[in-house]
């Protein structure tokens, strides 16, 4: 992707909160920015890309991208880096030591919570780490003041050289909203000055930084009773006054427009003397915010009354209409009239795409007894779903491969003879599996590793990365070459073996073979993701009416494109009964992969003429 | 008069008392458009959101949009939430706040229908897509999805967007006839939609541009067809 030029300054554009990060951080002069991709951060480095005038990286991991972002600071540009709320965890090795050397270039690092697990393995509070490594915490509440924010943690950053913490939500990353930007600011790099005692962080310089860190963070809590990121917004309601930050503060708004409301900007360090003035004006202090009660725990151990999590949920996200009947029972108010209810229709949970190469590896897996299937993060995290239900742990990016060797080690006697294999892509072996498969061979563990290289990070939306081949821009970057990858890992070379997952007979008989073997093995899978280029579609299929049995075998593949038509019962010669399910394919969204023909004792399945119009549904 | 533009200028109704569990009264000059457009991933309802949003923003409204993508671009449900007006705060409509919807699918218009205040209209496309775990005999599709809603006393409008699409000769048109649809139940002329549509185009595919306009005029044309027979 070209960079693009950007809007011009004093444009007033409907943006999404990462959209409107993006613009601030070009706008702030940054010259560096990094990150992996993950829901619901992704779009801040990709739209990132298109602008002119700084670097810009997908790294292999959240670590990583930090790591490069306090490097370019160290070398006194300002930097960037982006990551969803568990990238965090990942990169809170390099964050918690670089808090005490401080920053050099300005340094915001963006953390979005995907409070309500639209797309994430578990629901986390990410201004815990701005407790926890003493640096400031900013909570936009939409795309402007995500924007502003960027352009004021830049300041803060540098005037007390601090690295800065965004703490976005998914109701600030994917919402659209109106941004009047700005004109992009000139900062060249102030150069690297060496100083061991400040970069060097060995014990003897690390503890002499230690007091330096409360000094700093001293500063910054007398600075929160002033920023004028934290606003009073006044109300002649004072039943209740409200202690709000992040997008929860226009929920507060919306709900009780006539109330007193402070909104925290600057949210840690919490601004404990505003929250007690608010308090003595109201007759109950209610601190809303999403989603542990973090600044309500604070407020109390200060000596202030106030409520919150008593009366308000401290799971998934909130909204005028949670924060309304719950304020509303609290006061003795009769419960809100009841709506109607949602209509009880099925679910529509999400699948594979239409000729998606996982679907031959599932299939296969689903054909497969006596085995446990140690998954892992990706769109391949779908196998445990219906129709295959063949992974049996998802647990953290690149967990597959320990987690295996774990259900190894540690196998009691019923589970003698269970083959363990691990399912990972391409994306996260990088990121975070390629130690795991290390610890599997260095130990002599007994794993099958299916590596599933489908050359994207598919599950965001088809990113680069460097099994692609291409670098954030889209430009030739060197690919790795993972068969070599894993032998140098350790894996015997006749132990390792390249696999079309189109091809159900040679990937059914490559996992048979080499779980039977007792020394780690890996089974590399080759096609590309059907998003991206790369993927090249083929000529479709129909089904011969006449000719399908009802056998249901090709309702097993999961491909979307495959629908029943008619069910019916048959009596068997044996007397047993069986479901027969006959089908259609829907031409216009086949793409030829072939998978569902395999799985076709009557060879009803053959190919159409070829058909130009899309489908209204792209695969997926 | 177009249903939203009806409420619009009318007001919502006001409670006699400041209670904490419902709306608050707003000056009028608050009132927000809702607009909650259903469907699942990959059927172009995002997109379809998105060219709402600019018309809105075009005519000066402030403008909120927000949905839950991720995972929903994998087959899932889609619920995309616009809101108008002349200042928006939560970007969320509530159950029982939506003054349109649009089902870019007959299911999920059912699933969603319940978002509708009294007296809301629903715009649904009678083609049905039918996900894995009903083929695979775990769940039903409904029967009547229209009917079902009507009898829950919705306003609705059906038609076979993807029908329409399809004797255009493209499929993909089928979320600029949805679109076309919408037109005539805006606070604002349907002319305003229709160049929002169009300046896509323009700048990133011109030759589709006619093609785009044929569909949008299709599909107000449908809807009106079925507001005289509801």
């Amino acid at each position: 992707m070209a960079a693009v030029m950007p809007a011009p300054a004093q444009s007033r554009l409907l943006m999404s909160g990462n959209e409107a990060v993006a613009r601030a951080v070009w706008e702030a002069g940054v010259r560096v920015a990094a990150a992996y991709p993950g829901t619901p951060s992704t779009e801040m480095l990709e739209t990132l890309a298109g602008y002119p005038d700084l670097y810009t990286e997908w790294s292999v991991n959240e670590k990583v991208s930090l790591e490069v972002a306090f490097g370019a600071s160290m070398a006194g540009s300002r930097a960037f880096c982006a990551m969803k709320h568990v990238g965090m965890n990942v990169a809170s090795d390099a964050l918690m030591t670089l808090t005490l050397t401080g920053v050099q270039g300005g340094l915001v690092i963006a953390v979005a919570d995907d409070v309500g697990l639209s797309s994430s393995q578990n629901e986390q509070d990410s201004r815990f780490w701005g407790r926890f490594a003493h640096i400031p915490v900013l909570e936009p509440a939409d795309s402007q003041d995500a924007h502003d924010m960027v352009l004021e943690g830049y300041r803060l950053s540098e005037s007390f050289q601090v690295p800065v913490l965004l703490r976005l939500t998914t109701r600030i990353c994917h919402v659209k909203a109106l941004v009047t930007v700005g004109a992009r600011q000139t900062h060249a790099a102030s150069g690297f000055t060496r100083d061991a005692a400040r970069w060097v962080m060995v014990p003897g310089n690390a503890a002499r930084r230690i007091p330096l860190m409360y000094e700093r963070e001293r500063r910054l809590r007398e600075l929160a009773e002033t920023s004028p990121l934290n606003v009073l917004e006044p109300g002649e309601d004072k039943r209740f006054g409200f202690v709000t930050s992040g997008p929860a503060a226009m929920h507060v708004r919306e709900a009780f427009p006539d109330a007193p409301v402070l909104r925290l900007g600057l949210s840690y360090p919490v601004p404990v003397e505003r929250v007690r003035a608010l308090a003595l004006q109201v007759e109950r202090l209610v601190v809303v915010e999403e989603t542990e009660p973090l600044l309500e725990l604070e407020l109390r151990a200060a000596g202030i009354a106030v409520h919150g999590k008593d009366v308000l949920p401290s799971i998934g996200e909130l909204s005028p209409q949670v924060l309304r009947p719950a304020l509303a029972r609290w006061s003795g108010e009769d419960g809100p009239a009841s709506g109607a209810a949602a209509q009880a229709v099925f679910p529509r949970p999400p699948t594979l795409c239409v000729a998606c190469p996982h679907l031959g590896v599932y299939y296969t897996l689903s054909q497969l007894r006596n085995i446990v299937v140690s998954g892992d993060i990706g769109c391949y995290t779908l196998g445990a779903g219906h129709p295959w239900h063949a992974l049996d742990s998802t647990i953290s990016m690149g967990a597959s491969m320990g987690v295996a060797l774990g259900l190894d080690k540690g196998r009691g006697e019923t589970d003698r003879n269970k083959r363990i294999v691990a399912v990972i892509g391409d994306s996260t072996f990088l990121h975070m599996g390629m130690q795991g498969l290390l610890d599997i061979t260095y130990n002599r563990g007994n794993v099958t590793v299916l590596l599933l290289d489908n050359r994207a990070v598919g599950m965001t939306g088809g990113q680069d990365n460097p099994a692609s081949g291409r670098d954030i821009h889209g430009e030739p970057a060197p690919r790795v070459d993972f068969a070599r990858l894993v032998e140098a890992l350790g894996v015997k070379a006749e132990r390792i073996r390249v696999v079309d997952p189109y091809e159900l007979p040679t990937l059914f008989k490559a996992l048979r073979e080499e779980t039977k073997i007792d020394e780690p093995s890996v089974i590399i899978t080759d096609r590309p993701c059907v998003l991206i280029d790369a993927y090249q579609p083929r000529r479709p299929y129909r089904v011969e009416e006449s000719a399908c049995t009802g056998c249901g075998n090709c309702v097993e593949v999961g491909c979307p494109a495959i629908h029943v038509t008619r069910r019916e019962k048959a009596v068997k010669p044996s007397g047993r009964e069986v479901d027969l399910s006959f089908v259609r394919i829907d031409t216009p969204a086949c793409t030829g992969c072939d998978l569902c023909v395999q799985t076709c004792a009557p060879d009803a399945i053959v190919h159409a003429e070829p058909l130009h119009a899309a489908s209204v549904v792209r695969p997926g | 008069m177009p249903a939203i533009a009806a409420a619009v200028i009318a007001g919502k109704p006001a409670p006699t008392q400041p209670s904490l569990n419902q709306r608050r009264p707003m000056p009028a000059s608050h009132n927000t458009t809702n607009i909650l457009v259903v469907g699942i991933g990959g059927q172009g309802v995002m997109t379809a959101t998105e060219i709402l949003a600019e018309a809105a923003m075009a005519l000066g409204h402030d403008v909120k949009k927000t949905e839950v993508a991720g995972m929903a671009q994998r087959g899932g449900v889609v619920s995309s939430h616009l809101r108008f007006g002349p200042k928006v705060l939560s970007p969320q409509i509530a159950p029982g706040e939506a003054d349109l919807l649009v089902g870019f699918e007959s299911a999920e218009a059912l699933r969603w229908c319940h978002t509708l205040r009294p007296g809301g209209v629903v715009l649904v496309n009678t083609a049905r897509l039918v996900p894995p775990v009903v083929n695979g005999g775990l769940y039903d599709y409904p029967a009547d999805p229209v009917g079902q809603m009507r009898a829950l006393g919705y306003e609705v409008h059906a038609f076979d967007a993807t029908g329409i699409a399809r004797e255009l000769g493209e499929l993909r048109l089928g979320n600029t006839v949805m679109l076309g649809a919408i037109a005539d139940h805006l606070p604002f002329p349907a002319d305003n939609l229709l160049e929002a549509v169009l300046a896509r185009f323009r700048t990133r595919k011109p030759q589709f541009v006619e093609l785009n306009r044929r569909a949008f005029e299709a599909g107000r044309r449908a809807d009106a067809r079925e507001g005289q027979t509801t």
